[in-house]
């Protein structure tokens, strides 16, 4: 119940995500999720693909650094306070999250979150005790259908 | 009007000169021959005995030395006198690994001192005088050097030590120094503070003299015309003794090197070949005086060139050219030693590819260190915590073997440019050497 995050290194200036994610498009690599944090000199671009273990052959062809994490994808409904129950859940439980990030899915009415947390199997057990089953590549893959 | 320390010797005739080196080198030859074992050994494999120097003509018989020999006799194979003899111990700023500590006897220690006032008073300190002395106390000779030499000449020593700005500026216009002794990367933020904060009509400087690292004639003329002084170069070596192994006078035309305590050469860096006056070479001391750590020949690495013509100063003492580069890939940051060796260590021991690239680039004639490291997939994380931390620990790591803090910048992989298959290591962007 994780999705598969690919992360690399980029440098921080100007063109490098540009050129990223121009390999991205001529291998015909679907982008579901893209999250960014930079320091002054570097960044760590974070993304949700469609099909991550080609993504990381292709990058590491072309000279990437990369690696794979697995990280929690969860889809509630787009109300008021959602998100802080959510939080709160994870919270209140002891887990801390490391980052975290949104993306858009073809479903109306619903926020989607990818969480990274340090123990995904804890938190999966919270989440689906209290009605939240995280997803996994393959349910993500139906919401862009 | 020059004022001189000693001017009976700065201003002695060239034929006197020769006579004192001639005198004091058979004697120094003799005296390391018998007394250090090394020297014994190193001459002996060289085919040469004492009575082969009867004075400068057969300087070039001896083996030359190198710091590598002086770190090989870390730390006293090298001494010439009792330890019992010696008062004083200084080090250079090299770091592990390249650390070479200097003994001085009493002698050792008045020479250099009077050395040092020389050059204090050819930058025209007197007894009337206060001089403030804001290099580094400790190990560094700089500080000490200075000190010493500043309480030979009977000036009013003010020991600041190296940093602390808001103090040295107080102490400044409240005691009115007259000399500023530091870096010359030190003096120019001290002189841009004074004027930043408007206190240029409360000092009372008429001279600084500074040393310890390159510097160039833009920066020379910068710092004299924000702090309205003189500015004059130093130059001198831990392994030789410290600050004042030769100095500037009121010409501002080269150094004059204390001839009488140190020999000086010009070698050709390859083939150790001796050059004439006037042609570019490394230069080798040989110290003639010294009691416990006499140096026969030392390389200094450093490339300059030796000017004989007499000075308008009166002194006769040979010139030395500021020094125009190294002979070795050694870089001298913020007035400390670096090899890019060490930097290559502590990456080495931490984990990282020895894909490194070092720039170092002076800002504000302040001097700034780089290291570029490539990324490589066993450092890298999806998480920003867990790079920086050990980017931070890289840092405190090349802080504990430099001395000095060093920016790190993790880039790219295969983005540091390399010339057939070898990465240029350093790239020095501050232009220091001229001519």
């Amino acid at each position: 119940m994780t999705v598969k995050q690919i992360s690399a290194f980029l440098e921080n200036k100007p063109g490098a995500l540009a050129a990223f994610t121009k390999i991205l498009q001529d291998n015909e690599i679907d982008l579901r999720a893209l999250s960014l944090a930079e320091t002054e000199d570097f960044g760590i671009v974070r993304v949700i693909v469609d099909d991550p273990f080609k993504t990381v052959q292709i990058l590491k062809d072309e000279g990437y650094v990369c690696s794979l994490t697995k990280v929690l994808a969860i889809v509630f409904e787009d109300k008021p306070g959602a998100l802080v129950n959510v939080l709160n859940l994870l919270g209140d439980n002891g887990i801390n999250l490391e980052y975290s990030y949104a993306f858009l899915a073809k479903k109306a009415n619903s926020a989607c979150m990818i969480f990274r947390v340090a123990d995904n199997e804890a938190a999966i057990r919270i989440l689906t005790a209290n009605g939240l089953r995280p997803l996994c590549h393959e349910d993500m893959e139906g919401m862009f259908k | 009007m020059e004022h001189y320390f000693e001017p009976q010797i700065e201003c002695a005739s060239r034929e006197q000169i020769t006579a004192w080196q001639d005198e004091r080198l058979v004697k120094t030859v003799k005296r390391v021959y018998e007394a250090v074992p090394y020297y014994r050994q190193k001459m002996d494999e060289h085919g040469v005995k004492p009575e082969d120097i009867e004075g400068i003509k057969d300087l070039h018989k001896l083996p030359f030395l190198s710091k590598e020999d002086l770190r090989k006799q870390y730390p006293y194979g090298l001494l010439a006198v009792p330890l019992s003899d010696c008062v004083r111990i200084h080090s250079t700023s090299g770091t592990t690994g390249r650390r070479v500590v200097a003994c001085y006897t009493q002698n050792d220690v008045d020479m250099w001192e009077g050395c040092v006032a020389r050059a204090l008073a050819a930058a025209g300190a007197t007894k009337d005088d206060i001089v403030q002395v804001c290099y580094g106390y400790g190990l560094f000779t700089g500080g000490a050097g200075i000190h010493g030499g500043s309480h030979k000449l009977g000036s009013l020593t003010l020991p600041m030590s190296s940093g602390n700005t808001d103090r040295q500026l107080q102490f400044m216009t409240d005691l009115g120094s007259t000399i500023l002794c530091c870096t010359p990367s030190y003096a120019a933020y001290l002189a841009e503070t004074i004027t930043e904060r408007g206190l240029r009509n409360q000092i009372k400087l008429k001279a600084g003299i500074f040393g310890a690292e390159a510097w160039t004639e833009e920066m020379r003329h910068d710092i004299e015309d924000k702090l309205g002084i003189k500015a004059y170069d130093i130059y001198g070596l831990t392994e030789i003794s410290g600050p004042g192994v030769a100095y500037e006078c009121s010409c501002q035309n080269g150094m004059h090197i204390n001839e009488d305590n140190f020999i000086a050469e010009i070698i050709n860096p390859q083939t150790g070949e001796v050059l004439p006056y006037g042609e570019k070479g490394e230069l080798v001391f040989t110290s003639i005086t010294k009691e416990a750590f006499p140096l026969l020949r030392y390389r200094t690495k450093d490339i300059c060139v030796l000017n004989p013509e007499p000075c308008a100063c009166g002194r006769t003492h040979v010139r030395m050219a500021k020094p125009m580069g190294r002979s070795d890939d050694m870089l001298i940051v913020k007035g400390v030693n670096v090899f890019p060796s060490q930097i290559e260590t502590v990456l080495m021991n931490d984990g990282y590819p020895a894909n490194y690239q070092i720039i170092v680039t002076r800002e504000h004639h302040s001097d700034r260190i780089e290291v570029q490291v490539e990324m490589t997939p066993e450092m890298f994380s999806d998480s920003l915590k867990d790079i920086t931390k050990r980017e931070k620990q890289l840092v405190n790591d090349l802080k504990g073997m430099l001395g000095i803090a060093c920016i790190v910048k993790l880039v790219a992989p295969r983005s540091i440019p390399r010339s057939e298959g070898k990465a240029k290591r350093v790239i020095d962007k501050r232009n220091l050497y001229q001519g």
